[in-house]
């Protein structure tokens, strides 16, 4: 860089020689003139740098940027996730028969049956009848009335009913029963209930339905499963455990039976004597949350020593062998909640700096060095467009009150104390918790603060260009531009602003630096642009929180010294511009 | 010199007048929703006297079924008389708020004031003496870098450095835990403790302008002509600096200062509210949050006021050292 940061009270190299007379011409012209004291000025040189830095670092290093604004990240990671459950059975269960059917009106008829005390019960035009087995076990059946009987000479006559089938066999055993007392009876394979009423009597021919049972069947192989899901295995279990039966028979095999505690454990009995586990009855019912998780017999047996034993968690070894943990809570009575880690995929919040992510990542997961590349456009373009705002409004008022003097000039100078001494930041303050209220739009807000901020800011640059235009206006170019006839807007605007010019420069840079600075501050309190646009303010917001203020440095400090380069930039630069314009008026 | 102090005194009072015209007319401009809103969010909090209640009063205190200009006469009656309103936000009235938290802002705003008048000056000084020096280029980077720290991020680093990695001081608050328990003296001393963060954030955010101010007027002074004489007869540096120099430039920093203190007050907004000092800032600011609306008119005003009456202290100072201000 051809650019000389040596101290400037020492002559360049080269010395006087160098400063012949072509030399000198060229650095009589204004602009040069200008461009060597600011470069000899170390601080404005370093200020540009830093100012050259920041531009490039926002509006080019957005475009580098691998990742966009709003991406968000992924990692995975371990997290307590809900893989089975374990309740308590309370209620029947019904093993229907496969050619049979079963209701649910009937299943509800049967409890209110059985709660009354009464065996018949009738649903959709059905007669029904249960009959208890064993402690817990009702067998339903289907009930369908063949014949009405009436007594006559201490034995009974009975009339078939239309269509029904009644063999004398069958009416001689009915009478039998009848007469024995009995409510059923067992005939030639099937079964009959008896009915009572006055002298009548009604035989019905009862159909086995269903099994209810409390008891919960558990295959222990995978490959049992349809077999213990059999109506007739089911019924041969359950019957044998209500008869209380050591072994019973089912499709050729034959099974054993052994309690233990509430629950019932059936074995298989090979035909050479080998006995293996096939199932587990039990009042317990164990689930996966998802279809695709199988409770095994063992887990299910591992969940209810840690209930029995009231552990808040326990270990049970993977298919691989490898134990694993899990935790055990109990949200309701009866129910318990198995939980177990489980990779899962997670925002990637507040990761440490990597070689992804240099400056980690935010509270949303969101790529923080990202994040302040699209931040810095933002807050450099807001302070660019207030300072417009600013210096248009200024040059306006500024150029008319000087130009016109008098009382238009004792009038607008009144209205810009006037306007200076309202507090800026109360109306800011009350302005964002306005827009808050309303709940404007992010994009929206950005354009109402640039416009807020920018009517507020005005006054400093209308009296600097006031005051410079005073003392213009008096010279000889405008007596002449005055003479030449020109019309007073192009006098004050092209004759007089373009003489103010270096002074605008100096005022905007300066005004650029605390433009940034009330920004940020507007949005760290939370008042100025928001969530999703990143601004610096925005971004160091997140300071507000002790915890993230504590843990996380990465998350503020970063945007904090992004704030403090680029305003010290702008300071430096104008204030070297200043030097640079006026060299009378030295810092 | 009782003509100017006069025409100066009229003019504050017409801008205090409009000022706080101005900040009326922008609370009235409010969409009236969020008015109503406020009324509303306000009824539901216990103990409120109900949504009509909140509404009536708003609108009796502030004329707010009358024209902007009428409304305000019926508000600046109000205000004349000490009625400000109940605050929203702490429902007892708003002046005795006021008086209640005002204290605190006046201590750290005058503990700061002097310190930076103690820092600054020499500093200023300092670099005018040896103007292009190392220690001219030193003070300038300082006082632009004071400028350029945002007060928020200062405060937040400070609080890291000593409140959470060195453990040395709290994070918050004006008293420490068990400040019941101490006796007068450890009072003081725990007070005292909690204060250096905020004094420290204030002092170093509003170093930059007065030590920059200090040092253009002292490099002015140093080049006028009864300098050179005074260095011509011989006197030491010390006696030309502290006796002719520094004399000199007393009169523009004195009038400075009271230009600073309105900016003191309203500055120190940001600063009480990171650090929860129940000042006058820290308690505006949450009342203004929370859209306490006679809180947020009591405060505008406040500042017009207080800026002011410094601004008239100041040109007064001014014309009663130099006589040719009062002329013009």
């Amino acid at each position: 860089m051809p650019i000389q940061t040596g101290n400037p009270a020492t002559p360049p190299a080269g010395g006087a020689g160098r400063l012949d007379d072509e030399a000198r011409a060229r650095s009589l012209s204004p602009t040069m003139l200008v461009f060597k004291r600011f470069v000899r000025n170390r601080l404005a040189v370093v200020g540009t740098v830093m100012l050259a830095a920041m531009f490039v670092f926002s509006f080019v290093g957005g475009i580098v940027s691998p990742y966009k604004q709003e991406q968000t990240f992924y990692k995975t990671g371990a997290v307590w996730k809900e893989y089975a459950s374990l309740s308590v059975n309370a209620e029947f269960r019904y093993s229907v028969d496969p050619g049979r059917d079963l209701p649910t009106a009937a299943r509800a008829q049967f409890i209110l049956a059985m709660n009354a005390g009464k065996p018949d019960f009738s649903a959709g035009g059905l007669d029904y009848r249960w009959e208890e087995i064993g402690e817990d076990l009702r067998a339903l059946y289907g009930s369908t009335e063949i014949a009405v009987g009436l007594p006559l000479a201490g034995a009974y006559t009975f009339t078939a009913a239309p269509g029904a089938d009644f063999p004398d066999g069958l009416a001689a055993a009915a009478s039998d029963a009848l007469g024995a007392g009995l409510d059923a009876f067992e005939w030639d394979g099937g079964r009959y209930a008896l009915a009572r009423s006055g002298k009548r009597a009604t035989v019905s021919a009862l159909v086995e339905i269903a099994l209810a049972s409390a008891r919960v069947f558990d295959a222990f192989t995978p490959k049992d499963e349809p077999a213990v899901a059999e109506y007739a295995f089911r019924r041969a279990a359950l019957f044998a455990i209500a008869g209380g039966a050591d072994t019973f028979s089912y499709d050729g095999r034959t099974f054993t039976v052994g309690a233990e505690g509430e629950t019932s454990v059936v074995h298989e009995i090979s035909p050479d004597g080998e006995r293996t586990e096939f199932a587990m009855l039990s009042p317990y019912i164990a689930q996966g949350v998802t279809p695709d998780i199988r409770v095994t017999v063992a887990f299910k047996d591992a969940i209810l020593d840690a209930v029995r034993a009231r552990e808040g968690s326990f270990s049970y070894p993977d298919p691989d062998g490898a134990d694993r943990e899990y935790q055990l809570s109990s949200p309701k009575p009866d129910t318990y909640t198995v939980k177990r880690e489980t990779l899962t995929q997670l925002y990637d919040v507040e990761a440490r700096p990597s070689a992804a992510h240099w400056l980690g990542t935010d509270s949303n997961g969101m790529d923080m060095l990202t994040r302040l590349m699209h931040g810095g456009r933002i807050s450099l373009m807001v302070g660019f467009i207030v300072v417009l705002i600013e210096l248009f409004i200024g040059v306006v008022v500024g150029g008319v009150a000087g130009y016109f003097g008098g009382i238009v000039d004792l009038c607008l100078m009144r209205f810009i104390d006037l306007f200076n001494s309202v507090p800026q930041w109360p109306l800011l303050i009350i302005m964002g918790s306005v827009m808050d209220t309303l709940e404007i739009d992010p994009y929206a807000r950005i354009y109402l603060l640039m416009v807020v901020l920018g009517i507020l800011g005005w006054t400093g640059i209308a009296r600097v260009v006031r005051g410079q235009i005073l003392t213009l206006r008096e010279q000889d170019f405008m007596v002449a531009a005055e003479a030449a006839g020109i019309r007073v807007s192009a006098r004050i605007f092209r004759h007089l602003v373009p003489n103010v010019m270096p002074l605008l420069i100096v005022q905007a840079t300066l005004s650029l630096g605390g433009i940034i600075l009330t920004e940020a501050t507007l949005s760290f309190l939370g008042m100025g642009l928001k969530y999703p646009l990143a601004s610096w303010g925005t971004i160091i917001n997140a300071a507000t929180s002790i915890y993230t203020m504590t843990n996380f440095w990465y998350l503020w400090i970063p945007a904090g010294m992004l704030i403090l380069i680029t305003v010290l930039g702008f300071n430096f630069v104008g204030d070297g511009l200043r030097d640079a314009f006026d060299p009378k008026m030295k810092r | 010199m009782w003509k100017f102090i006069a025409r100066r005194a009229l003019l504050a009072v017409f801008i205090i007048v409009f000022g706080s015209l101005i900040c009326y007319a922008v609370i009235r401009m409010l969409p009236s929703s969020y008015v109503e809103r406020v009324a509303r969010q306000r009824s539901t909090m216990p103990g409120s006297p109900g949504y009509q209640v909140i509404l009536a009063q708003l609108t009796e205190r502030y004329g707010m079924d009358r024209s902007i200009l009428s409304g305000f006469g019926v508000w600046g009656a109000n205000a004349l008389r000490g009625q400000w309103g109940n605050s929203w936000f702490f429902d007892v009235p708003v002046t005795r708020k006021f008086a209640d938290v005002i204290g605190y802002s006046i201590a750290l705003n005058i503990i700061t004031l002097f310190l930076e008048m103690g820092l600054c000056v020499p500093m200023g000084i300092a670099a005018a003496r040896k103007q292009y020096g190392r220690t001219d280029y030193a003070v300038t980077v300082i006082a632009l870098a004071c400028v350029s720290l945002p007060v928020f991020f200062l405060a937040t680093l400070l609080k890291y450095v000593f409140s959470i990695k060195l453990g040395w001081l709290d994070l918050y608050g004006v008293v420490g835990r068990y400040y019941q328990q101490l006796d007068a003296f450890g009072k003081l001393k725990d007070m005292a403790v909690h204060m250096i963060m905020p004094v420290a954030t204030l002092t170093l955010a509003n170093l930059g302008g007065l030590t920059r101010f200090t040092r253009t007027n002292m490099l002015e002074v140093l080049n006028a002509d009864y300098i050179r004489t005074a260095r011509a007869k011989g006197l030491p540096e010390r006696v030309v600096i502290s006796r002719h120099a520094f004399r000199n430039t007393l009169i523009p920093l004195i009038t400075y200062m009271s230009y600073l203190l309105p900016g003191l007050f309203s500055g120190s907004m940001i600063t009480e509210t990171l650090f929860q000092i129940p000042g006058i800032g820290y308690i505006s600011y949450q009342a203004m949050t929370g859209g306490d609306i006679p809180f947020a008119m009591f405060y505008a005003t406040f500042l017009t006021v207080l800026t002011q009456v410094s601004l008239m202290t100041a040109d007064i100072l001014y014309a009663a050292v130099d006589p040719r201000v009062r002329v013009q």
